[in-house]
């Protein structure tokens, strides 16, 4: 499964109502070509660093979407024909995510030099890659 | 691996450019990575605020010889500034 992030900026004339059933149209499509809306973000009425389409200002949206990645292909051609979306930008993020993800495990996993004592007993029930990551480093 | 020049206790190994024999040699103490001090895992392209403060006035990236950014830490932040300027959040160039 990968997870997207699906940011979309609507033009700033578009009524509050009409967003909202935009973002529900959008995410039926999502919906309908198997993905799952993990979470509908709406960062409100912003200014834009530079003018689209000559609007100065825009609404942004952002969907964190869990799929196989075909659906993206669908949405993006529905946002492309739909008229108040005047920008819009797909990322897959669950790569970045699990690299964070390492990058926190690897932290709990050595803990503080200071606090060698209490990380070492968290770290006892923990697989032995982590042990054996640390000899590496004790080598060196 | 890339996590391992992020380790904070390999950093300070690093850290001084005191080297070479001329005392004369003007020695600046080394700009830390705010991104390690602060343990970030993941820039996130959205936060424009954070990112803005890596923005000159002239809206390009600012060097990490200035910054003294971690080169990890700089190439997502790099990735986060270009995603940001597409989405209009931060500026392509400013004048």
């Amino acid at each position: 499964m990968r997870v997207y992030e699906i940011l979309f900026i609507v033009a700033p004339n578009v009524e509050e109502g009409d967003i909202e059933t935009l973002i529900t149209q959008l995410s039926d499509v999502l919906k309908n070509q198997g993905a799952q809306v993990a979470r509908v973000d709406r960062m409100g009425r912003r200014r834009l660093a530079y003018p689209i389409q000559k609007f100065n200002e825009g609404h942004y949206v952002v969907f964190t979407v869990e799929g196989t990645g075909s659906e993206i292909a669908e949405v993006e051609r529905r946002m492309r024909v739909a008229d108040p979306i005047i920008r819009y930008l797909t990322v897959r993020i669950d790569e970045d995510l699990k690299r964070a993800e390492k990058f926190r495990a690897r932290r709990a996993a050595h803990g503080a030099p200071s606090s060698g004592g209490s990380a070492r007993a968290g770290r006892a029930g923990e697989a032995a890659e982590a042990d054996e990551e640390e000899l590496e480093e004790e080598e060196e | 691996m890339s996590s391992d020049s992020r380790n904070e206790s390999r950093r300070d190994d690093r850290g001084g450019r005191q080297g070479g024999g001329q005392g004369r040699r003007f020695v600046r103490a080394r700009k830390s990575c705010k991104f390690c001090a602060d343990k970030t895992d993941y820039i996130d392209y959205k936060d424009s605020r954070l990112l803005s403060g890596y923005i000159p006035e002239r809206g390009k990236i600012l060097p990490r010889r200035i910054s003294g950014t971690c080169a990890p830490h700089q190439r997502m932040l790099a990735t986060a500034i270009k995603r940001a300027r597409n989405a209009a959040l931060l500026p392509f160039a400013t004048d």
